[in-house]
């Protein structure tokens, strides 16, 4: 059964109070919202297996700090999109602003439309698909986690890149400091088949290019100085 | 025969000692000096500030036998949960990674004696460190290193840090040598790398962006944490009108010699105000917008002793932060380590390469040998007695002044020594009705 809480008409204190109390019961319940019309931090802080499918377009930090919930945007985001998430899988069948994924732990970020800038910027686990073109500085200060895309890639991805991987399939406008690109290696094959597997994206692996940090700026050194 | 007399050395007061010794040391190392620590600088501070006392005008309180109230709650805006403090005076926050756990647990538990809350830092929030603390403010960084909705939500209060004294507009620095395997875990991080984290936020990008992301915590936290924002001494007008108007409960105002872990010499000692000229436009800010002592402003950076803090709480401060004198109060620089302090080339009193993870007293390092220096329920005890120590000085104070409770103290108490510090702090210099600026002169 699928509870419908309607936004238009439910405060959204209500709403994301409903959803948090279901999350917590583990009782993996599915849930549909109605009307978002671009309202801010819809289901956030979900804590648990329940399912929310979000029918409409939302504002900034929808599905914010999820853990384990799967929920589905059918619209576009706003920005910082499933920021901080922790697990659990979030689905944008739109568009997504920038920072979407900013911070993300751990989990499965899905946009099946473009992302806009800082997409994965600090991202500390999370894995992150793309099915369009993301713009610029994105995965900046990237620590750990994967960001697939299968478009294009703005300027200066990657920039003080930590352990973080990408994988791009189309080009790359320009790569940030200290990122480089790497050798696509079987371990690294079977995890875009994994990935793209679970995003239901059209492509295979062989097909994107490997990027990731050359280290140098791990530690100061001075020869170094104008990288930064 | 006597000797012809000649000119006797002279040294540059611009190109001093000091000032050569740093050109020398660039030069030898190609790197800018980075350490410690607050300003070093002399700045006009509430050492020049006085207070009248009472006279023919004013009654005072009898200083042993009348009650003068220090209570504070901090969060009274929008938290259904705000913060009781027996005490004004805060515990700032400091890392675990910059700081060790036996240090961090010190401060838990001596703020916890004491009626008040210890915060956390950048990296994330400890089990000792949230076991020890009955309130425990969790920061939210930039760097979000070791952030979780679990955390959040087993925090008393959130504060987010857009700045610091030390360093406003500037980020994080934790170098290699503190990045052990556990702090390196909780930071997501490799072992060993220099941690230099951002120095603005990664979501948001100004206040209203923030007033949004406000909403989200709250959302996610069931609107029962109070919401800090900390900005460092810039321009405490805007930045208090700026953080009242995205939504904060509290503002946390932290001037020029307010430490950190780690930063540039250059960034310490050049950017930003000190505390005693920031004070009065972030209380004008705040009556400006009919929100003094609604949304409450807790102000820190070089903060020592209950005549600093009954000063910040009379140019209109609802609470003080320390820092530093908390760690100098469970041991840091203790001069029984001189020797070592020496063999690391300083004194205990001017050591402040806390980033290098050697300090002697086991604060400001990782290091398992010199992190057992640090006996955390005897440094608790230490912590309380000092924080015990400012609040009966502050009361004194408050008391000869007429007042039964501290935030009853006013600027109308104080006078002013210097000019400076008369512009800055709006008092009249004494003996005077009268401070540079002030209206109808």
């Amino acid at each position: 059964m699928t509870t419908t809480l309607d936004l238009a008409t439910t405060e959204l204190r209500e709403v994301n109070t409903t959803l948090q109390a279901a999350a917590k019961g583990k009782a993996n319940e599915d849930f549909e919202l109605t009307n978002p019309r671009g309202a801010h931090a819809v289901a956030v802080g979900l804590d648990g297996p329940i399912s929310v499918t979000i029918n409409g377009s939302t504002g900034y930090y929808c599905a914010g700090m999820n853990k384990e919930a799967t929920i589905t945007v059918k619209g576009s985001t706003g920005p910082g999109v499933a920021e901080n998430m922790m697990s659990g899988v979030v689905t944008i069948e739109g568009d997504a602003s920038q920072y979407a994924g900013a911070t993300g732990h751990g989990g499965l970020l899905n946009i099946k439309g473009n992302a806009s800038s800082r997409c994965g910027i600090s991202m500390k686990g999370i894995d992150i698909v793309v099915h369009g073109n993301i713009g610029h500085m994105c995965a900046f200060m990237a620590q750990k986690g994967n960001l697939v895309v299968l478009g294009d890639a703005g300027d200066a991805l990657g920039d003080s890149l930590y352990e973080a991987r990408l994988f791009v399939r189309g080009s790359v406008k320009s790569l940030g400091a200290d990122c480089v690109e790497k050798e696509l290696r079987p371990e690294h094959i079977e995890i875009l088949k994994d990935l793209l597997e679970k995003a239901g994206a059209d492509a295979k692996p062989e097909e994107f290019k490997r990027y990731g940090s050359s280290r140098k700026l791990y530690n100061f050194n001075i020869d170094h100085a104008g990288e930064y | 025969m006597e000797k012809t007399p000649h000119t006797p050395p002279r040294d540059s007061y611009t190109f001093s000692n000091a000032a050569n010794a740093e050109i020398r040391r660039a030069a030898a190392t190609g790197i800018y000096d980075i350490r410690g620590g607050g300003t070093k600088r002399h700045l006009p501070h509430f050492d020049d500030l006085l207070f009248l006392g009472a006279s023919m005008s004013r009654y005072p309180l009898e200083g042993y036998r009348e009650k003068c109230d220090t209570s504070v709650t901090l969060g009274t805006r929008f938290a259904k949960k705000p913060i009781e403090l027996k005490i004004p005076v805060t515990i700032a926050g400091m890392s675990f990674g910059a700081l060790s756990g036996p240090a961090k647990e010190a401060l838990g538990r001596g703020a916890t004696m004491a009626g008040t809350s210890t915060t956390t830092g950048d990296g994330g929030m400890t089990e000792e460190e949230r076991g020890h603390s009955e309130k425990l403010v969790y920061q939210y960084l930039p760097s979000r290193y070791g952030m979780n909705p679990d955390d959040l939500r087993r925090a008393d209060a959130i504060e987010i840090v857009v700045g610091q004294g030390a360093k406003p507009g500037g980020g994080g620095m934790l170098l290699g040598q503190k990045i052990t395997e556990r702090v390196a875990g909780m930071r997501d991080l490799p072992v060993g790398i220099d941690q230099r984290s951002a120095c603005r936020h990664p979501d948001w990008t100004g206040p209203d962006d923030l007033e949004i992301k406000i909403l989200e915590l709250r959302e996610i936290t069931n609107w029962e944490k109070p919401i800090y924002i900390k900005v460092g001494g810039a321009r405490p007008y805007y930045d208090t009108a700026l953080a009242v108007k995205a939504g904060a409960d509290v503002v946390v105002l932290d001037g020029m010699q307010g430490g950190t872990a780690a930063t540039q010499d250059v960034f310490i000692e050049h950017v930003g105000q000190p505390i005693l000229a920031c004070i009065r436009p972030a209380v004008q800010a705040l009556q400006d917008l009919g929100m003094h002592r609604k949304v409450q402003l807790v102000v820190s950076g070089g903060i020592r002793n209950g005549a600093d803090m009954a000063k910040a709480l009379a140019l209109g401060a609802d609470a003080v932060s320390i820092g530093t004198a908390a760690l100098i109060a469970i041991g840091e620089q203790d001069p029984k380590w001189g020797a070592e302090y020496a063999a690391l080339g300083t004194t205990a009193d001017a050591y402040d390469d806390w980033h290098e993870g050697k300090d002697p007293a086991g604060i400001t390092t990782q290091d398992p040998e010199l992190m057992k220096r640090v006996n955390p329920v005897e440094a608790a005890r230490m912590l309380r007695n000092y924080l015990n120590v400012m609040t009966l000085e502050c009361q004194t104070i408050a008391r000869a002044c007429g007042h039964n409770h501290v935030h009853n103290l006013e600027p109308e108490d104080l006078c002013a020594l210097t000019m400076e510090a008369a512009a800055m702090a709006q008092i009249p210099l004494a003996g005077t009705n009268w401070y540079p600026g002030k209206p109808g002169f």
